[in-house]
């Protein structure tokens, strides 16, 4: 009993000493509350010495930490373990994070830096009058194809990708809407259908794609094309940027059918402990030098007009990256479909990856 | 004062147990009564018993099969021969060690191996049989999940064989038994405990994978873990997640009782 309780006794005083330790280190390194910045974003998706930048700049501590979905960044927020100052949701998400009352309005007056963003990427339908989100970056998905292994074989559109040449040649990014998105646009059907037997009609054709596929990942898809694992991939433009910069034998195509024009934007969560600083690092981002510097280590594309004068001219040329009009008139945005509706999504999503070759 | 003294003593195992064991479990089969916008349904039972959820099911059930089969086999000589090496206890740390290592990172390292540029790929071309696609197989998932189970299949097979009593094998010889007569009828019933332990420690989980099937599979096998992981996270389909795991849940019950210990016939 009594060598019970001294064992007991020891663990507790060792427990104490380590918890003090962890939090005099905090405090020495200015981590306090009152003067930290949470910040919830897509992994690999901020040049991190802008970070260290803003830090000296305002002395404020940023502790980041990173998602690799909307769903589960969402997830994360309503349960509220951690109180995320900013977090970066992509448009449908934050229709969806709106509805449940999950985020506070942004004061625009905080962000003089705002008059920067293009007008094109104001004031859209997921939050009119950007009273809850600032634009972060935007993109497409499309094909990132290796000349290497395809040779003279080109790719212009969906369907090119049932070509029986290409057997086990490409890889999908493991999203339900995605890989559905790209069935119903290879039929000429809306990414946002909400019709079952069209979209039953695109389950059945995925299927017929099922000999090319070699598999279904995450964004392992990176590290994959980069070793020339497979000739193709369905990616984000993001993605397929930044490997085209570092190698020659990648092309990325915005397919013919059309695909999907995707946003992603900086809110603030009901949760957070600090909005000021939150307001602080919005304008930090959109400061034209930073938002240059960012998108250049990043790949997507910028929403900051005055950004783009620090750029390279030829990356900001790029159609693909930075389509015109009429190419942007065959992208859609992804509606948010509804609980049941996405439901059915993933259902039918699920039973693609469970059909054999 | 003495029962009242061991009552005491219970109070923080029973805490820890409706806590953590049957809190949980009740709240899971609480959810599974509901559908995706919270109203009380029992569609999810049926919908576990359309084609897609019995296939899965089946799938995973092989899946889970083949791989506990695979450590078996390997297992169980490797135990046999640690016993008789001489130091015993360094082979064991060094068969336990990798299992320190962070499962992910494991995983991370055989997307490597198996690539097409791989280490293994090249050993092939080397031996004259020429590179061929490993990585996205069956194969390669079999074989990643049997490295990665293998000394919890070890560990309690080499404790039984380590407990066994040597006279009784020299017993078996001098009755004029031969090797196979000794192992079949002597070795194997007394280390049949440790075999079940290690069947139920590598089954159970198995049954529920779900990174590797994504990392290592490409999504091409797909396992009743992979779609709880869907329904929770992506779907938030709390309901059609929760039911899948009461069943998962079920026949892991059944595993344990069809394999727990029974009356020792033997000593």
């Amino acid at each position: 009993m009594k060598k019970l309780i001294q064992a007991l006794a020891a663990v507790l005083i060792v427990s104490f000493a380590l918890l003090y330790i962890v939090s005099g280190l905090n405090s020495s390194q200015g981590y306090t509350s009152g003067n930290t910045l949470t910040i919830f974003n897509w992994g690999d998706y901020i040049d991190a010495d802008l970070v260290d930048k803003f830090e000296q700049e305002t002395g404020i501590k940023v502790i980041y930490e990173t998602f690799d979905s909307n769903e589960a960044m969402m997830t994360k927020i309503e349960q509220g373990g951690t109180a995320y100052d900013i977090a970066v949701p992509s448009e449908y998400a934050i229709e969806k994070m709106k509805e449940e009352d999950l985020l506070l309005p942004v004061d625009h007056s905080k962000i003089p830096n705002l008059k920067y963003i293009d007008q094109r990427f104001m004031d859209l339908p997921f939050d009119s009058g950007n009273k809850y989100s600032i634009p972060y970056f935007w993109g497409t998905v499309g094909i990132l194809y290796n000349t290497d292994i395809l040779g003279d074989k080109k790719i212009t559109s969906w369907n090119d990708l049932w070509n029986p040449e290409f057997k086990n040649q490409i890889l999908l990014i493991d999203g339900a809407r995605e890989v559905m998105g790209m069935g119903l646009n290879s039929l000429h059907y809306s990414l946002n259908d909400k019709n079952t037997d069209h979209l039953i009609e695109a389950k059945e054709k995925l299927d017929r794609l099922t000999p090319n596929i070699k598999a279904i990942v995450g964004d392992e898809i990176r590290m994959l094309m980069e070793n020339d694992e497979a000739g193709i991939g369905v990616v984000w433009s993001g993605t397929a940027q930044e490997l085209m910069w570092e190698k020659d034998n990648l092309e990325y195509v915005v397919p013919e059918e059309g695909s999907n024009l995707w946003f992603d934007n900086m809110v603030i969560p009901k949760t957070a402990k600090n909005p000021e600083a939150a307001h602080m690092f919005m304008n930090f981002i959109l400061d034209p030098e930073n938002a240059a510097q960012n998108t250049e280590y990043v790949g997507y594309s910028t929403p900051n007009q005055e950004a783009l004068k620090y750029m390279d001219e030829e990356t900001i040329s790029d159609e693909r990256f930075y389509p015109d009009e009429e190419m942007t008139a065959r992208l859609e945005v992804y509606e948010n479909l509804g609980k049941r509706m996405l439901a059915y999504y993933n259902e039918l999503f699920l039973e693609f990856k469970m059909h054999k070759k | 004062m003495r029962t009242n003294s061991r009552n005491f003593y219970l109070i923080p195992y029973v805490l820890w147990i409706a806590l953590f064991v049957v809190t949980p479990l009740l709240l899971v089969l609480y959810y599974s009564f509901f559908d995706i916008e919270g109203h009380f349904t029992l569609e999810n039972y049926r919908k576990f018993f359309t084609p897609v959820y019995l296939k899965m099911t089946l799938s995973s059930f092989w899946y889970a099969f083949l791989i506990t089969l695979f450590s078996l086999l390997i297992a169980y000589p490797t135990a046999y021969l640690l016993t008789k090496t001489k130091h015993k206890q360094l082979w064991l740390l060094l068969i336990i060690l990798p299992s320190w290592i962070n499962l992910l990172l494991k995983a991370y390292a055989f997307l490597g191996i198996f690539g097409t540029y791989g280490a293994a790929n090249s050993f092939l071309e080397a031996m004259g049989i020429g590179g061929r696609q490993i990585l996205f197989t069956d194969f390669s998932f079999i074989f990643v999940s049997v490295y990665i189970f293998l000394p919890f299949m070890i560990l309690p097979i080499f404790n039984s064989l380590d407990e066994l009593n040597p006279t009784l094998l020299d017993a078996s010889n001098d009755l004029g038994g031969s090797s196979w007569v000794t192992f079949k009828r002597v070795i194997f019933p007394l280390t049949l405990d440790g075999v079940k332990a290690g069947c139920q420690i590598v089954f159970i989980p198995a049954l529920s994978l779900f990174m590797l099937t994504r990392l290592i599979a490409g999504n091409r096998v797909i396992t009743l873990g992979t779609a709880i992981e869907q329904h929770f996270l992506v779907t938030q389909d709390w309901g059609m997640g929760s039911t899948i795991a009461v069943f998962l849940i079920i026949a892991m019950v059944l595993i344990m009782v069809l394999t727990g210990r029974r009356k020792r016939g033997i000593l």
